[in-house]
């Protein structure tokens, strides 16, 4: 707040008010974008569908961003005051990487899983490698 | 010589800086109790951040999962197939009176009492208003298109396929459509209404409900942030009424109970933007 005049400060926050208005409408409009509602369907195209992922998410970093350092004037803080309270976030990327790899592996140990329940009892395993059956290739016996 | 002037004002900062932690100072220039708000924010940004993750693992690990743009697309006022746009008329709320905080915030370092009150009173009006839009939302799920926290009836097709019946409404008997469609399953008095498909690949399927933890997350996550709103909302009345009445005026240290709930309340929008993000966008 120092050094800012009052004036200056109140122009600043309705700008800042228009800028996050203005980031949150093309959120949603590449949002919307990404999942076909603007004439053209980019489903099944990975690559365009990464993009529109990675721009909702810098964003939205972006906006996290300006609500701490503008509104809740973190710029302004000491530093020791800033770096104990952002610090401690870096531990959320490795949360983020452990469970969505986690997220990702339940869902190929269901596919297993089907795959098992589709198998005759009396097949038996070649050999055991730790947890993991290794079976002949076999035939699924339909009736 | 030189080098004694360096060692010795280097020494100088050194006394200093301990000086700051020895006691009597606050080192980090801000009160006992705008520091530990800072903290309980950041404690709570775990939670959050805890909640969150678990829904992207759930997402993950499941086969499909039912696209957000179709399960909030309709507005109040018969709006339907309007995609996202209820919601972002919530984050507008929001964003507004983030920015009305702000100003009460700066009014307060004029010691601008009347300032002050009018600008909470304008960010309570928009909390209220989002609780209300929330409300809208909940209701809407629960009493029109039944979801709870155990049944999702959002379901994604796998694969592409065309309908062999039709359930009145959105659809009807020879639609097709395609892998990564989401549907509604209708629940007419008390029965639910799985409609049947062919699959391109020539089988007989019936609608499947979608899954349950979908429901669930949504319930549980908008809800507790939906719950930190209302708190919000009812420190924001007992410190405005508490300015109103000249309290902090007495105090004379730039209405600093002002800005420790303007920082919570900032932070109730910080979570937002993410909620938004996670729910909603992608």
């Amino acid at each position: 707040m120092e050094g800012i005049n009052y004036d200056q400060a109140k122009k600043d926050v309705y700008k800042g008010m228009l800028l996050l208005g203005a980031v949150t409408l093309i959120e949603v409009i590449v949002s919307l974008f990404g999942k076909g509602h603007l004439g053209f369907d980019p489903s099944g195209m990975t690559i365009i569908i990464g993009i529109v992922g990675f721009l909702l998410i810098a964003l939205s970093l972006y906006k996290a961003y300006f609500i701490i350092y503008e509104f809740m004037h973190m710029g302004h803080e000491v530093k020791g005051l800033r770096m104990t309270v952002l610090l401690p976030m870096l531990l959320l990327v490795w949360a983020i990487i452990a469970f969505f790899n986690e997220g990702s592996a339940w869902k190929n140990r269901r596919e297993k899983v089907i795959e098992r329940n589709e198998m005759n009892a009396d097949d038996k395993p070649v050999k055991e490698i730790g947890m993991i059956y290794e079976y002949p290739d076999w035939e699924i016996k339909k009736g | 010589m030189a080098t004694d002037t360096t060692v010795q004002q280097h020494q100088e900062v050194h006394a200093q800086d301990e000086d700051n932690w020895s006691g009597g100072k606050q080192p980090f220039k801000v009160s006992y109790g705008k520091l530990m708000m800072w903290y309980f924010l950041l404690s709570d940004a775990f939670t959050f951040a805890g909640f969150l993750i678990a829904y992207g693992t759930l997402r993950f690990s499941s086969p499909s999962w039912p696209v957000p743009d179709f399960v909030f697309s309709t507005a109040p006022f018969g709006i339907h197939d309007a995609p996202l746009i209820f919601v972002t008329v919530m984050s507008f709320l929001l964003i507004i009176s983030s920015v009305t905080m702000v100003r009460a915030v700066q009014e307060g370092h004029r010691e601008n009492k009347n300032g002050v009150v009018f600008w909470m009173l304008l960010t309570i009006i928009g909390g209220a208003g989002f609780l209300g839009c929330q409300a809208w939302e909940w209701n809407n799920l629960i009493g029109t298109e039944h979801m709870t926290v155990l049944t999702n009836p959002f379901g994604t097709h796998i694969e592409s396929g065309t309908y062999l019946e039709g359930d009145g409404v959105n659809i009807s008997a020879g639609d097709t459509f395609d892998a990564g469609d989401s549907y509604l399953i209708h629940k007419h008095d008390g029965e639910w209404h799985q409609l049947a498909y062919k699959t391109d690949g020539g089988e007989t399927l019936k609608q499947e409900f979608g899954p349950k933890s979908f429901g669930a997350l949504f319930f549980f996550i908008t809800g507790f942030h939906g719950f930190h709103v209302f708190s919000g909302v009812a420190f924001l009345v007992i410190i405005m009424l508490n300015a109103a009445s000249g309290l902090y005026a007495e105090r004379k240290n730039g209405y600093e109970m002002v800005e420790k709930i303007g920082l919570y309340w900032h932070f109730v929008d910080l979570v937002w933007v993410f909620v938004f993000l996670v729910f909603y966008l992608l």
